[in-house]
Protein backbone atom coordinates (compact mmCIF):
# COMPACT_ATOMS: atom_id res chain seq x y z
CA UNK A 1 0.00 0.00 0.00
CA UNK A 2 1.13 3.51 -1.03
CA UNK A 3 -0.49 6.23 1.11
CA UNK A 4 0.79 9.86 -0.50
CA UNK A 5 -0.45 13.09 0.52
CA UNK A 6 -0.06 16.90 1.43
CA UNK A 7 -1.35 18.31 4.31
CA UNK A 8 -2.50 21.16 4.77
CA UNK A 9 -3.10 21.32 8.48
CA UNK A 10 -0.91 20.18 11.84
CA UNK A 11 -1.05 16.13 11.37
CA UNK A 12 0.08 13.31 14.01
CA UNK A 13 1.64 11.16 12.28
CA UNK A 14 1.04 7.86 14.38
CA UNK A 15 -2.50 6.89 12.93
CA UNK A 16 -0.87 6.58 9.50
CA UNK A 17 1.98 4.41 10.62
CA UNK A 18 -0.49 1.86 12.44
CA UNK A 19 -2.26 1.62 9.68
CA UNK A 20 0.48 0.71 7.68
CA UNK A 21 1.73 -1.90 10.34
CA UNK A 22 -1.85 -3.24 10.24
CA UNK A 23 -2.04 -3.05 6.69
CA UNK A 24 1.22 -5.15 6.17
CA UNK A 25 1.20 -8.06 7.88
CA UNK A 26 4.24 -9.90 5.67
CA UNK A 27 6.60 -7.12 6.97
CA UNK A 28 9.31 -7.99 9.11
CA UNK A 29 9.80 -4.53 10.71
CA UNK A 30 8.72 -0.92 10.16
CA UNK A 31 11.35 2.42 9.40
CA UNK A 32 10.16 6.08 9.77
CA UNK A 33 11.09 9.14 9.84
CA UNK A 34 9.55 12.39 11.47
CA UNK A 35 10.72 15.88 10.49
CA UNK A 36 9.72 18.27 13.10
CA UNK A 37 10.04 22.35 12.88
CA UNK A 38 13.12 22.84 15.68
CA UNK A 39 12.54 24.68 18.53
CA UNK A 40 15.41 26.84 20.66
CA UNK A 41 16.65 28.47 17.46
CA UNK A 42 15.62 32.03 15.47
CA UNK A 43 13.50 30.39 14.11
CA UNK A 44 10.00 31.11 14.56
CA UNK A 45 7.73 29.83 11.88
CA UNK A 46 8.24 28.15 8.73
CA UNK A 47 6.05 28.12 5.62
CA UNK A 48 5.88 25.65 2.62
CA UNK A 49 4.88 26.77 -0.91
CA UNK A 50 4.33 24.15 -3.75
CA UNK A 51 2.30 23.79 -7.26
CA UNK A 52 -0.32 21.17 -7.10
CA UNK A 53 0.20 19.90 -10.85
CA UNK A 54 3.78 19.13 -10.13
CA UNK A 55 4.08 18.40 -6.13
CA UNK A 56 1.86 15.14 -5.58
CA UNK A 57 2.42 13.79 -8.97
CA UNK A 58 6.67 14.08 -8.41
CA UNK A 59 5.70 12.50 -4.60
CA UNK A 60 4.00 9.92 -5.88
CA UNK A 61 6.76 9.12 -8.65
CA UNK A 62 9.10 8.83 -5.97
CA UNK A 63 7.35 6.38 -4.11
CA UNK A 64 6.44 4.58 -6.75
CA UNK A 65 10.17 4.28 -6.90
CA UNK A 66 11.23 3.50 -3.55
CA UNK A 67 8.53 0.64 -3.44
CA UNK A 68 10.17 -0.73 -6.39
CA UNK A 69 13.53 0.01 -5.61
CA UNK A 70 13.87 -1.42 -1.75
CA UNK A 71 10.85 -4.00 -2.27
CA UNK A 72 8.66 -2.65 0.42
CA UNK A 73 5.49 -3.77 1.66
CA UNK A 74 4.23 -0.23 1.83
CA UNK A 75 5.27 3.23 2.20
CA UNK A 76 3.36 6.43 4.28
CA UNK A 77 4.59 9.66 2.39
CA UNK A 78 2.88 12.57 4.47
CA UNK A 79 4.39 16.43 3.94
CA UNK A 80 2.66 19.35 5.32
CA UNK A 81 2.63 22.45 3.61
CA UNK A 82 1.37 26.31 4.31
CA UNK A 83 3.04 27.52 7.83
CA UNK A 84 3.96 25.62 10.43
CA UNK A 85 5.21 26.28 13.66
CA UNK A 86 7.88 25.43 16.17
CA UNK A 87 7.21 21.45 17.19
CA UNK A 88 4.89 20.78 14.29
CA UNK A 89 5.63 17.76 11.90
CA UNK A 90 7.14 18.71 8.56
CA UNK A 91 7.11 15.36 7.03
CA UNK A 92 6.55 11.94 7.71
CA UNK A 93 8.35 8.55 5.74
CA UNK A 94 7.50 5.24 6.95
CA UNK A 95 8.31 2.06 5.37
CA UNK A 96 7.36 -1.37 5.69
CA UNK A 97 9.85 -4.09 4.42
CA UNK A 98 10.46 -7.72 4.61
CA UNK A 99 13.91 -7.21 6.06
CA UNK A 100 15.27 -3.95 8.37
CA UNK A 101 18.07 -2.80 5.64
CA UNK A 102 15.95 -2.21 2.76
CA UNK A 103 13.27 -0.13 5.32
CA UNK A 104 15.80 1.98 6.72
CA UNK A 105 17.27 2.83 3.29
CA UNK A 106 14.11 3.34 1.62
CA UNK A 107 13.20 6.05 4.35
CA UNK A 108 17.13 7.61 3.86
CA UNK A 109 15.90 7.80 -0.28
CA UNK A 110 12.69 9.54 0.39
CA UNK A 111 13.95 11.92 2.77
CA UNK A 112 17.11 12.77 0.43
CA UNK A 113 14.60 13.03 -2.73
CA UNK A 114 12.21 15.33 -1.07
CA UNK A 115 14.22 17.82 0.77
CA UNK A 116 16.54 17.93 -2.58
CA UNK A 117 14.34 17.42 -5.49
CA UNK A 118 10.59 17.58 -4.28
CA UNK A 119 8.55 20.54 -5.37
CA UNK A 120 8.73 22.74 -2.39
CA UNK A 121 10.04 26.00 -1.73
CA UNK A 122 10.38 26.79 1.46
CA UNK A 123 10.55 30.36 3.61
CA UNK A 124 11.43 30.90 7.66
CA UNK A 125 10.20 33.92 9.92
CA UNK A 126 13.19 35.05 11.93
CA UNK A 127 12.96 38.48 13.72
CA UNK A 128 9.69 39.19 12.66
CA UNK A 129 10.86 38.97 8.96
CA UNK A 130 10.21 36.42 5.76
CA UNK A 131 13.44 34.81 4.81
CA UNK A 132 13.61 32.48 1.46
CA UNK A 133 15.91 29.05 1.67
CA UNK A 134 17.66 28.73 -1.08
CA UNK A 135 19.15 25.24 -2.58
CA UNK A 136 22.25 23.77 -1.00
CA UNK A 137 25.64 22.29 -2.09
CA UNK A 138 24.78 19.47 0.42
CA UNK A 139 21.58 18.38 -1.37
CA UNK A 140 23.50 17.35 -4.73
CA UNK A 141 25.59 15.17 -2.90
CA UNK A 142 22.77 13.94 -0.79
CA UNK A 143 21.34 12.98 -3.86
CA UNK A 144 24.06 11.75 -5.68
CA UNK A 145 24.57 8.63 -3.31
CA UNK A 146 21.36 7.27 -4.78
CA UNK A 147 22.95 7.13 -8.25
CA UNK A 148 21.10 10.46 -10.09
CA UNK B 1 -12.51 37.76 -25.93
CA UNK B 2 -10.53 35.04 -25.50
CA UNK B 3 -9.17 33.47 -22.39
CA UNK B 4 -6.16 34.53 -20.64
CA UNK B 5 -3.25 32.93 -19.95
CA UNK B 6 -2.40 32.37 -16.40
CA UNK B 7 1.56 32.72 -15.66
CA UNK B 8 1.71 30.96 -11.87
CA UNK B 9 5.16 32.38 -9.53
CA UNK B 10 6.19 30.30 -7.44
CA UNK B 11 8.80 30.82 -4.28
CA UNK B 12 10.69 33.93 -4.39
CA UNK B 13 9.48 35.02 -7.60
CA UNK B 14 5.87 35.32 -6.26
CA UNK B 15 7.66 37.95 -3.78
CA UNK B 16 9.44 39.78 -6.69
CA UNK B 17 5.90 40.04 -8.57
CA UNK B 18 4.01 40.93 -5.76
CA UNK B 19 1.44 38.53 -6.71
CA UNK B 20 1.17 34.53 -6.88
CA UNK B 21 0.10 34.80 -10.53
CA UNK B 22 -0.86 37.45 -13.53
CA UNK B 23 -3.15 37.30 -16.12
CA UNK B 24 -1.91 38.05 -19.53
CA UNK B 25 -4.09 38.81 -22.91
CA UNK B 26 -3.04 36.94 -26.39
CA UNK B 27 -4.75 38.83 -28.58
CA UNK B 28 -1.49 39.05 -30.26
CA UNK B 29 -0.84 35.28 -30.74
CA UNK B 30 0.59 32.72 -28.38
CA UNK B 31 2.98 34.11 -25.86
CA UNK B 32 7.07 32.59 -26.44
CA UNK B 33 9.48 32.60 -23.98
CA UNK B 34 11.21 35.99 -25.23
CA UNK B 35 7.74 37.22 -25.27
CA UNK B 36 7.00 36.20 -21.52
CA UNK B 37 10.12 37.92 -20.35
CA UNK B 38 9.64 41.52 -21.51
CA UNK B 39 6.17 41.31 -20.53
CA UNK B 40 6.97 40.22 -17.02
CA UNK B 41 9.71 42.67 -16.90
CA UNK B 42 8.14 45.59 -18.21
CA UNK B 43 4.18 45.21 -17.32
CA UNK B 44 4.32 43.23 -13.72
CA UNK B 45 6.96 44.24 -12.06
CA UNK B 46 10.58 45.38 -12.45
CA UNK B 47 13.38 42.98 -12.09
CA UNK B 48 11.15 40.02 -12.91
CA UNK B 49 11.82 39.17 -16.21
CA UNK B 50 15.85 39.33 -15.02
CA UNK B 51 15.01 37.15 -11.95
CA UNK B 52 12.85 34.73 -14.70
CA UNK B 53 16.06 34.48 -16.90
CA UNK B 54 18.16 32.80 -14.60
CA UNK B 55 18.78 29.70 -16.06
CA UNK B 56 17.96 27.41 -12.79
CA UNK B 57 14.26 28.58 -13.51
CA UNK B 58 12.21 26.08 -14.98
CA UNK B 59 8.84 25.98 -16.33
CA UNK B 60 5.75 24.21 -16.42
CA UNK B 61 3.10 24.26 -18.98
CA UNK B 62 -0.45 22.93 -18.36
CA UNK B 63 1.47 20.97 -15.03
CA UNK B 64 4.14 19.80 -17.41
CA UNK B 65 8.26 20.96 -17.24
CA UNK B 66 9.45 21.87 -20.51
CA UNK B 67 12.77 20.25 -21.48
CA UNK B 68 13.69 23.48 -23.44
CA UNK B 69 11.69 26.33 -21.79
CA UNK B 70 12.38 28.66 -25.17
CA UNK B 71 10.17 26.34 -27.15
CA UNK B 72 7.09 28.00 -24.67
CA UNK B 73 4.25 28.57 -26.54
CA UNK B 74 1.66 29.83 -24.72
CA UNK B 75 -1.84 29.91 -26.13
CA UNK B 76 -5.47 31.16 -24.47
CA UNK B 77 -6.12 29.14 -21.41
CA UNK B 78 -2.47 28.18 -20.84
CA UNK B 79 -0.82 28.08 -17.24
CA UNK B 80 2.49 28.94 -17.57
CA UNK B 81 4.17 28.40 -13.89
CA UNK B 82 7.66 29.35 -13.05
CA UNK B 83 9.33 27.65 -10.77
CA UNK B 84 12.54 28.62 -9.41
CA UNK B 85 15.41 26.37 -7.59
CA UNK B 86 13.48 24.28 -4.61
CA UNK B 87 14.81 25.21 -1.25
CA UNK B 88 17.40 23.03 0.50
CA UNK B 89 16.97 20.78 3.42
Amino acid sequence: MLDVRLLTEPFDPNPAIDALSAQTPDAGGIASFVGKVRSGGEVEALELSHYQPLTLPNMRDLAERASERFDLSGLVMLHRVGRMHTGEPIVCVSAAARHRRSAIEAVDFCMDHLKSAAWFWKRELRDGEWHWIEPRTEDHTDLSRWGG
Amino acid sequence: MSEPVRVVYLGKLADIACRDQSRLDVHSGPIGWSDLIHILENQVSQGLGQAVSDNRVKVALNGKILEDRASLEASEGDEVALLPPVSGG
